[in-house]
């Protein structure tokens, strides 16, 4: 975590983050990929993640974006602010889009139209998690296409129970193949709303993937997945072998008596995301906060 | 570019000369221009899924050899590579800083007016890869191949139905 006592504007601040969650893969991830490195025994799969983390080292070397797909950013305000945020973060996003640079990914859904700003109606996309402490956080998570068309979402029947999630978790990655860049991270919502359900999906993402889930039941539920997964045979690309998941990560809400939501949200090795704490004393820059 | 130059053919008209008889890259690079033209950023491999509805006509029409793309295609392109003399490449999704190394000069851009991602960027290569050959000439799929093996995994996988804190 670097500290950084300028006063900066929060369009810079996006600047800097997407630039960070972009170039540089967290931790966790980096040293899951080569924990897998060093178990995966097949020639194909073992040439997939030598070539994944020589691309990493270099995308950091030289400070460019380690996919050319930079995604859609997906932005988390957390803490204290005022409405004109979102235009500051706006502003922050078509300054990286030229600065860093990013791909324009943004285009109207019917006309197709690309705007070359990574802007336009809707976006940038930002989730508002209004709390009392003393600053203000922001979390982006830019996602790319591959892994976020690969999203399914079920609302089951609450008489499948946990074995109905657990089959549509497994089925959802396994149909996916090799198209969300697998080895992936598998990102579970399950309850709430299905709008919510789909948030806390992607949520997941967020949390590191080295980091024990307080929830003792989606513990388990999470390592019982991740070695399903890793059987199936799946491996990176698709291509075969041990490696299918780097990590599972469950988020729960309570959900009406007669649903059972489930949604999976996958994200591919390359699960880019930083976070910046701006406060009194400066702001500070990490890639791993939970949300 | 798939839609555009198909397009383009079925109607009768011209179509960039390089197309035929080329290697495709399923690829929507980061492209930046510089005094000495462009220059690519970041070009790893998308889903060539998305293509499975043209490249059969796509590889007939243009006598495509070779297609470099991620995941895989369905069984009809791959029963087109094989009537056409053509192999599938799997370059490794999200390695775009190494992959762009390959890529050693951008000689060109064609439909400019379909954003960065979907223009038709054309290239020379120099040690581009690693790739693997996923789908042969003979239309044999690793990916189906890797599929079939996984089904039955799941079958045995998925078969403890605990009713963990259900009736207790």
């Amino acid at each position: 975590m670097t500290t950084i006592k300028l006063p900066e504007t929060v369009d810079q601040v996006v600047v800097n983050l997407l630039r960070l969650a972009n170039t540089k893969l967290p931790m966790d991830i980096g040293w899951a990929l080569e924990a897998a490195a060093g178990w995966e025994t097949g020639e194909i799969a073992s040439t997939q993640l030598g070539a994944i983390m020589e691309n990493v080292k270099k995308a950091e070397h030289l400070g460019f974006p380690m996919c050319q797909d930079t995604g859609i950013p997906v932005f988390y305000v957390r803490g204290r602010f005022d409405s004109s945020i979102g235009k500051q973060i706006a502003e922050g996003v078509r300054r990286a889009t030229e600065e860093i640079p990013l791909r324009p990914n943004t285009v109207d859904p019917i006309t197709r139209e690309n705007q070359g700003s990574n802007l336009g109606p809707g976006m940038p996309i930002i989730h508002y998690i209004p709390t009392d402490d003393p600053f203000t956080e922001i979390t982006v998570l830019p996602k790319g296409a591959g892994s976020e068309n690969m999203t399914r979402l079920a609302m089951l029947n609450p008489a499948d129970g946990l074995e109905g999630v657990k089959r549509f978790v497994i089925d959802s990655v396994l149909n996916a193949g090799g198209r969300p860049c697998p080895p992936s991270i598998v990102g579970v919502g399950i309850g709430g709303t299905s709008d919510i359900c789909a948030a806390m999906a992607k949520e997941a993402l967020l949390v590191p993937i080295d980091e024990e889930n307080p929830d003792k039941t989606l513990a388990s539920l999470e390592e019982e997945l991740f070695m399903k997964l890793n059987e199936s045979g799946l491996g990176p690309m698709g291509l075969g072998g041990q490696t299918t998941v780097l990590g599972v990560r469950i988020k729960k809400a309570c959900c009406h008596t007669a649903s059972l939501p489930v949604c999976v949200n996958i994200g591919c090795w390359a699960t880019r995301r930083a976070s910046a704490r701006i406060s009194e004393d400066g702001v500070k820059y990490a890639q791993g906060v939970k949300f | 570019m798939h839609i555009r130059a198909l397009e383009l053919a079925r109607e009768g008209k011209e179509v960039p000369e390089e197309i035929k008889g080329a290697a495709i890259f399923h690829c929507g690079p980061i492209m930046r221009k510089t005094e000495n033209g462009w220059t690519v950023v970041a070009a790893g491999p998308t889903t060539s899924a998305r293509m499975n509805k043209l490249e059969a006509e796509f590889i007939q029409r243009f006598g495509i050899r070779a297609v470099i793309g991620k995941g895989g295609m369905s069984p009809e392109v791959a029963q087109a590579m094989k009537e056409n003399g053509c192999v599938y490449l799997a370059a490794t999704g999200g390695a775009a800083i190494s992959l762009a190394e390959g890529l050693a000069r951008c000689t060109g851009v064609e439909w400019e007016d379909l954003g960065m991602a979907e223009a038709m960027w054309k290239f020379q290569t120099q040690r581009f890869g690693p790739l693997i050959v996923a789908i042969d000439a003979e239309g044999n799929s690793l990916y189906q191949k890797v599929n079939e093996s996984l089904k039955r995994r799941i079958a045995c996988g998925i078969r403890l139905p605990r009713p963990a804190g259900r009736g207790r």
